[in-house]
């Protein structure tokens, strides 16, 4: 769905166990999205898939576990060197 | 990065929101020695229109266009003027008492404030159409954001759809960095044009006119641009194709993204939460707070500066940043030299006109607003226009009610986006005003946190008193 | 005079007024159901959703009887809305939990049921005090500082917002004409009939019910009742969605079944349901975290307040009117717990027109001026 204009990745982060290389400033949903990773979460209520929408913090579509914690908001927590991602399958596992 | 615990414990001034409304004010109020401090939930300054301001990797100037630069005299004023800018910092309750809780890196904190400016801003306006959840979606607000922020722009099969100066902007932004655009779909109302004559004296007044004109030639000349009058995105777990209907006859357009937009509206969760009064602004179709002259909230103490305050765009929102700061100034260090608010009310004045005539040939088309059927309505928790409808029959009066009934609203964006269309149906099936219908109540936290943050907080005797028994 | 539009006109759209409705309806009673509008003061909209025995009745034997009732009748109760309206409200009856945190809180909690089960003509069930390992066997994400619990096999709980919703359409698919924005400024009786006077025009009944929690205060001595009220303010703190990890309810902490964990039960002075007090949510929080600590990192999406209805004494009011024949009143803190009760026992007796005294004259508001005397 997306490109960059200036390809200048220098971040490595793994998703779902798979190694992405992201750009220092990229959040973890602008990562998701330059990588072509169709969705990011299904939701909990139908299972429906979604993916970031607004990429302003008010829409929570871009929900994903992020170092082991679920349900972080992707367009709002950069990208570091290291982090590991994992897209989502409806509710949350508690304590996870 | 500043933590949680690096805050002091309270300051003269907090501003919420780091876009021009909030940059402004904390400048302005920094300098005439409040002790300042601006929290912001990104990751950098700039609110959406200069996002990235300060970080954009898009160095080529004509591609954002020179009014997106213009933020960087903003940015860099904020910095040197001492107030403390705190980014990464989501503030999830502001309390009438002016205690502001803030979240930092999982840790949460309660700073006291001796005057507040709220200056979160807009958000795109509910675009519910058949389809508008599918991944391959998207806000128009969106693609500019991580256009600006972070250099990325859409690779496929891209349609922009809606209406609104932003639409144009992005689709200019777009054409610049070298990407197709498929066809921009033109939701606005060809009768909007008479209902807006009346706005066009102030409106060639002002400087939009010239921009906007220059934004629609360059995007035609390269574009598409296909009246439409009904919209829905379809496929099967992603985005696939656009259905829309121009002048009677359906047509097709493979696509694998679709950007909406039918502009901004405040964004009102934190002001509401604080109690702030609101009512219903029937020309831009959305809530916006009562406030005096001086952008004060009918709470005392807090002021709502920039979009948040009713749309009015960023030049506008500096300048109202400005208004609010010479305020907090006058009520908290009365000697200290500020501005002559005079003088910034004359510039907003000037930067304000020309809106009404935005609002009105703008304005969202009905049926773009007040879906049916099976159209999502409430994203977090799939909640139908139909239901919402069905259950408005049945007699339900408001959106709080219909919040117990339906779960409309309750997931974790807070109604952020289904707000405005719950109210717009709800007042369709009864045939009154959204404004006898109301909103929703909103409570603390705005955004979330975790539980062992707000058990983190200071507990009382009585109130551990209250839960322990 | 006009004829009355309706036999029985129910006063309060809440919990108790909509479960009150749909059993006159049941009955065959036309039925009108006023109601406030959407920004009305509402415990129904705020209540913590438990079907809940233990610990009833301390000070009221027979309220300890009255409240098994309606949880022994409550999944048949759950059955017939799910027959009418095909909205299952998830009634649930695992037994239930009440947590304590240091031995004076287990201590404290065993001298509550002990006092409770000693009363004189109380309703035998059982009511255990368990410790730590034993309560791990059934609740095995408790935390260590959980020394032990009360447990009580016929506790429960039900998702209250759905059972709300429920009765809206039960009522509203047998006809009762609900009125919301109906607020009742007088009430006057004539010639047989009553009349209700809203900012909306005039209602009139042959019978009146009165069901407006908190309001009935002031409604009551319209018909010559009284309703002596002691509102109090209660926050509940509300989690994401989670995946289940809770079998069982706690009193102050459950799981609904579309995920989210409700922690709550508090208790403040207070008649605003707008205010929210930060230190209470955060005493909730520490607390939850305390007994379960895998819930720290769970995202707090809602915190909301209400205004319970309680009465003088915490028990239920149940009355018919002397002076107003045919004025009923009907004031409880458990709207949901007693749901069942109000449905399939009282309503029927205010269609035939008289309480049945064998099954409510403990509830009498009389109660007040006979403890007054003494």
């Amino acid at each position: 769905m997306f490109k960059r204009l200036h390809d200048t990745p220098t971040v490595t982060i793994k998703v779902n166990g798979q190694t992405v290389r992201a750009r220092s400033g990229d959040t973890v949903a602008a990562a998701l999205l330059a990588a072509g990773i169709d969705h990011c979460r299904t939701t909990p209520v139908t299972g429906a898939p979604r993916a970031p929408y607004c990429l302003m913090g008010v829409c929570f579509d871009c929900l994903v576990t992020i170092d082991g914690i679920g349900n972080r908001q992707g367009c709002l927590v950069p990208v570091r060197e290291g982090m590991e991602v994992a897209t989502q399958v409806g509710k949350r596992e508690a304590g996870r | 990065m500043i933590a949680a615990a690096d805050l002091s414990p309270a300051y003269d001034l907090i501003v919420i929101g780091g876009g021009p409304a909030g940059l402004a004010a904390a400048s302005l109020a920094a300098r005439a020695g409040l002790s300042t401090v601006l929290f912001d939930e990104n990751p950098g300054v700039g609110g959406q229109i200069y996002r990235g301001i300060t970080s954009t990797p898009v160095k080529n100037g004509t591609v954002l266009g020179e009014d997106y630069w213009a933020g960087a005299a903003l940015a860099s004023e904020a910095k040197a003027s001492g107030a403390s800018i705190v980014n990464g910092a989501t503030v999830w309750t502001l309390d009438p008492s002016l205690a502001v809780g803030i979240s930092i890196a999982g840790k949460a904190r309660l700073v006291q404030a001796g005057r507040v400016i709220i200056a979160t801003g807009a958000l795109e306006r509910p675009f519910p159409i058949p389809g508008w959840t599918l991944p391959g979606v998207m806000t128009a607000g969106a693609a500019q954001t991580t256009l600006k922020a972070q250099g990325l722009v859409p690779s496929g099969r891209t349609v922009l759809a809606g209406c609104g100066p932003l639409l144009w902007l992005l689709a200019a932004q777009l054409l610049r960095a070298g990407v197709k655009i498929e066809a921009m779909l033109e939701t606005s109302s060809r009768r909007n044009w008479l209902r807006a004559l009346p706005h066009l004296p102030d409106f060639l007044l002002s400087p939009y006119w010239r921009k906007g004109l220059g934004l629609m030639r360059e995007v035609k000349a390269a574009v598409p641009v296909i009246p439409v009058q009904k919209l829905a995105a379809t496929g099967a777990g992603k985005l696939k194709e656009v259905v829309y209907v121009s002048g009677g006859s359906e047509r097709r357009l493979l696509a694998d993204l679709l950007l909406l937009h039918h502009g901004v509206v405040p964004n009102v969760n934190l002001a509401m939460a604080a109690g702030a009064a609101h009512r219903w602004n029937e020309r831009q179709l959305c809530f916006v707070p009562e406030l005096d002259d001086d952008f004060g909230s009918s709470v005392p103490g807090i002021a709502i500066a920039g979009d948040g305050a009713g749309i009015a765009g960023g030049t506008a929102a500096a300048e109202r940043g400005r208004i609010a700061a010479i305020a907090a100034v006058r009520a908290l260090k009365p000697e200290a030299s500020v501005p002559a608010p005079q003088v910034v009310r004359q510039k907003l004045a000037r930067e304000e006109m020309g809106r009404a005539f935005l609002d009105v040939i703008y304005r969202p088309s009905d049926s773009f607003r007040r879906p049916e059927g099976d159209t999502i309505v409430c994203r977090c928790e799939e909640v139908t226009a139909q239901q919402v409808r069905a259950t408005a029959d049945m007699g339900c009066e408001g959106p709080n009610q219909m919040k117990a009934f339906l779960r409309s609203g309750m997931g974790p964006c807070q109604g952020r986006l289904c707000g405005l269309t719950v109210t717009e149906l709800i007042a369709e099936q009864r045939r009154v005003s959204p404004a006898e219908v109301g909103y929703y109540r909103l409570r603390p936290p705005v955004k979330p946190i975790t539980l062992a943050e707000l058990a983190s907080l200071p507990i009382g005797e009585a109130e551990r008193k209250a839960v322990e028994r | 005079m006009a004829a009355s539009e309706y036999d029985v006109v129910v006063v309060g759209g809440g919990l108790v007024g909509a479960a009150t409705a749909w059993g006159l309806a049941r009955e065959g009673c036309r039925v009108a159901l006023l109601d406030e509008g959407d920004r009305a003061v509402r415990a129904s909209r705020g209540n913590f959703a438990l079907v809940w025995v233990q610990s009833k009745g301390l000070g009221l034997a027979a309220y300890a009887g009255w409240t098994i009732r309606s949880s022994e009748a409550w999944a048949g109760f759950a059955g017939l809305l799910k027959d009418e309206t095909g909205l299952d409200v998830c009634f649930q009856r695992p037994g239930g939990f009440h947590l304590a945190l240091s031995e004076k809180e287990l201590e404290a909690r065993a001298n509550v049921l002990k006092r409770l089960h000693n009363q004189p003509g109380i309703v035998d069930y059982k009511t255990e005090i368990l410790d730590h390992s034993q309560v791990a066997k059934m609740l095995p994400d408790i935390g260590p500082e959980v020394v032990g619990a009360s447990y009580c096999s016929l506790d429960g709980h039900v998702n209250s917002l759905r059972l709300f919703r429920t009765l809206h359409q039960a009522i509203h698919a047998r006809g009762v004409a609900y009125l919301p924005s109906h607020r009742v400024d007088d009430i006057r009786r004539e010639g047989g009939t009553f009349r209700l006077f809203t900012p909306q025009g005039e209602v009139r009944a042959g019978r009146v019910a009165l069901a407006a929690g908190n309001a009935n205060m002031r409604l009551a001595p319209m018909v010559g009742l009284e309703a002596p009220m002691k509102p109090e303010r209660g926050q509940i703190v509300v989690t994401e969605r989670l995946r289940p990890f809770l079998n069982y309810p706690v009193v102050t902490l459950r799981q609904t079944d579309e995920g989210t964990v409700m922690i709550g039960d508090s208790k403040e002075e207070g008649t605003d349901p707008a205010r929210l007090t930060l230190g209470v949510a955060a005493t909730e929080a520490e607390r939850a975290v305390r007994q379960f600590p895998l819930l720290a990192n769970v995202n707090v999406v809602r915190t909301w307040s209400a205004i319970r209805v309680m009465t003088g004494d915490g028990f239920p009011i149940y009355d018919e009117s002397e002076t107003h024949p045919g004025a009923f009143v009907l004031c409880c803190h458990s709207g949901v717990t007693l749901a069942a009760n109000h449905a399939l026992t009282v309503a029927p007796m205010i269609a035939r027109g008289a309480l049945d005294k064998s099954l409510v004259a403990p509830f009498s508001a009389r109660r007040f001026h006979v403890q007054e005397a003494a």
